[in-house]
């Protein structure tokens, strides 16, 4: 309800929040003439994309290691990848901080693209891992059997067999990356704002009728997002 | 030399998982163009022993030879064996004609060539306008001859298969079975083959290794294998036995079951215990008056070919097949000939049940 609130409220030509004053995209053109927010906007895209590429590889690679492992390490391994999952995002925030307080990294653009990287990879490992369980468990021996090195085995047997799981994974992570604002609220500097800190602090100087805009269109992208990735998961099972 | 003979040979080949020995001491040759099962129930190692061969294992003691040379380090996909593994493993990914050109591509086979091979192999195997399907779309035979198909494609120098039909039902798997053998003979290719199913050992083997708890307990013929097992559990194992403890009297004379019996076996010395082997088909039924032992039928099931009566002799209910029923309940005399009584020394330990 709120949200649909925002939305019919992001088509009004007027100003104010209390008055109808008809129905304009006047709001939606001032979005993108905004610096600020089409800075914000290749922030959180770009940060977005590249903790996708990433995380989908490591992921990947994760998966198959962890399934390759023996059943106590393996089990370990899985408890510790669930784990994050089941964090609040801003336990995940604030303990991200303070490693790279710790650690001296000025926080900016690299630190929120590591904690970014660092939330969605076991968003992928856990979308791979049951495309390996269902896999024959010879399969990979199998390849290696007809002539295949390894790394081809790898590539051309092993990837392909999870693709619908890495793909999966992929639009989750950037689905996650581009929703978030706890952790990188923590991470980043004032700085260098994505799309959510950036409303987060308008905000607090009282809202735009452009950010009405902004967060419906951000809603209508993660919608859509979501909803793919819940029917490829539907598919699957 | 003789030694050249033998493709693979496994020497003093042990194997231990997690501090836990699952194979022992394991000496094996195979020879070429032969066809060579391992038996024995599951968890006797036979499967471990197949992966050793085709690389996915690594002895934790013993050498490995194929043709002479050692290769007990080298990788898979530096083997001349082939597999084809339990439930196939198949690549699900690729259709019948990727699967099986797969090793073929591998090794920059010009595509004619690939193309003229893969129809053959699809012939051999009767999947000839099978080679757009999809894997998983094929039936469980079907798939079982492509996983045939894909391995044979290499030309291996040893084919290895581990329980292949095990996932058939028992019409295909008798189909398959003199499928595989007729292939193996006319391709001539070496056939090392892991089954707990001890018929399928007799009906397709030049050469049985029966294992049991990581051992090698006999090798031999499947005709030497069934008529003179080397111990109690083999004799069991391989057909339907009747075992007894008893008594070797002296030479030619053992006694069991309340009485003695001539037969033909010497050299146990006096009075030593031993265990004794009649097979159900051995044992003659007659008339009360003129058996060796006497005994009520306790029970008659009819089993196709033959009845299968269970005859109670007071120490010992012996398990007969016989051609002629006689009613439940009724006396009837058992004989047996001495030939047919196989004596053998005690094992060590008695067959544990596996579960």
């Amino acid at each position: 309800m709120p949200i649909l609130v925002l939305i019919v409220q992001s088509f009004n030509a007027g100003k104010s929040r209390a008055k109808w004053e008809g129905f304009s995209f006047r709001w939606y053109g001032a979005l993108f003439q905004s610096v600020s927010i089409m800075d914000a906007l290749k922030v959180t895209l770009s940060v977005a994309l590249l903790a996708t590429v990433i995380s989908t590889i490591l992921g990947t690679l994760a998966a198959i290691g962890i399934y390759s492992m023996k059943k106590r390490p393996q089990s370990v391994m899985m408890t510790m990848t669930n784990l994050p999952n089941t964090m609040p995002d801003i336990v995940t925030g604030i303990s991200l901080m303070l490693l790279f307080i710790f650690t001296r990294i000025n926080r900016g653009y690299l630190t929120m693209l590591m904690a970014h990287i660092t939330f969605d990879t076991p968003y992928v490992i856990l979308s791979v891992m049951p495309k390996l369980k269902q896999m024959n468990k010879h399969t990979y021996e199998a390849a290696l059997d007809l002539g295949a090195t390894p790394t081809y085995a790898l590539l051309h047997v092993l990837i392909p067999e999870c693709r619908q799981g890495i793909v999966t994974g992929a639009l989750l992570a950037f689905t996650l990356s581009l929703d978030d604002f706890t952790v990188s609220y923590f991470t980043t500097s004032p700085l260098v704002q994505n799309l959510s800190t950036l409303i987060y602090s308008a905000a607090r100087r009282g809202i735009e009728p452009t950010l009405n805009a902004l967060s419906a269109l951000m809603f209508v992208t993660l919608l859509v997002l979501l909803l793919i990735v819940n029917h490829r998961t539907e598919e699957r099972n | 030399m003789i030694e050249q003979e033998h493709l693979i040979e496994l020497k003093h080949i042990r194997k231990e998982y997690d501090g836990v020995t699952v194979l022992d001491d394991i000496n094996l040759y195979i020879r070429k163009k032969e066809f060579v099962t391992l038996l024995g129930p599951s968890g006797c190692g036979k499967t471990t022993t197949l992966r050793i061969i085709g690389g996915f294992e690594t002895p934790t003691e013993g050498e490995l030879y194929f043709e002479g040379r050692e290769i007990s380090a080298l990788p898979p996909y530096k083997r001349r064996v082939n597999t084809v593994f339990q439930k196939y493993a198949l690549f699900p990914h690729l259709n019948v004609f990727d699967n099986i050109a797969f090793g073929l591509k591998l090794k920059k086979m010009p595509r004619q060539e690939i193309n003229q091979r893969v129809g053959q192999m699809l012939e051999l195997v009767n999947l000839k306008g099978y080679e757009k399907r999809k894997v998983d779309a094929l039936s469980g035979g079907q798939q079982q001859r492509v996983a045939i198909a894909r391995s044979l494609v290499n030309e291996p120098e040893v084919l290895l298969l581990d329980e292949p039909l095990g996932a058939l039902d028992l019409k295909l798997r008798k189909e398959m079975q003199l499928e595989l053998k007729n292939m193996q003979q006319r391709l001539g290719i070496t056939f090392l083959y892991v089954t707990h199913d001890q018929e399928e050992a007799l009906t397709m083997s030049d050469t049985i290794v029966v294992m049991r708890e990581g051992h090698i307990l006999q090798i031999g013929d499947p005709k030497h294998i069934y008529d003179e097992p080397a111990n109690a559990f083999v004799a069991d194992f391989i057909g339907e036995s009747n075992i007894l403890r008893g008594t070797m009297v002296r030479d030619e004379l053992v006694s069991f079951a309340g009485r003695g019996f001539p037969c033909v076996d010497f050299g146990f010395g006096n009075d030593t215990p031993v265990d004794v082997v009649i097979r159900p088909e051995d044992i003659m039924v007659v008339g009360e008056d003129i058996g060796q032992l006497v005994g009520t039928i306790q029970s008659v099931l009819f089993k196709g070919v033959h009845y299968e009566m269970m005859i109670d002799c007071g120490t010992f209910t012996f398990k007969v097949h016989s051609t002629t029923m006689q009613p439940q309940g009724s006396r009837v005399g058992l004989s047996i000939v001495p030939f047919n009584i196989h004596i053998m020394r005690p094992m060590d330990a008695s067959p544990t049940e596996e579960a």
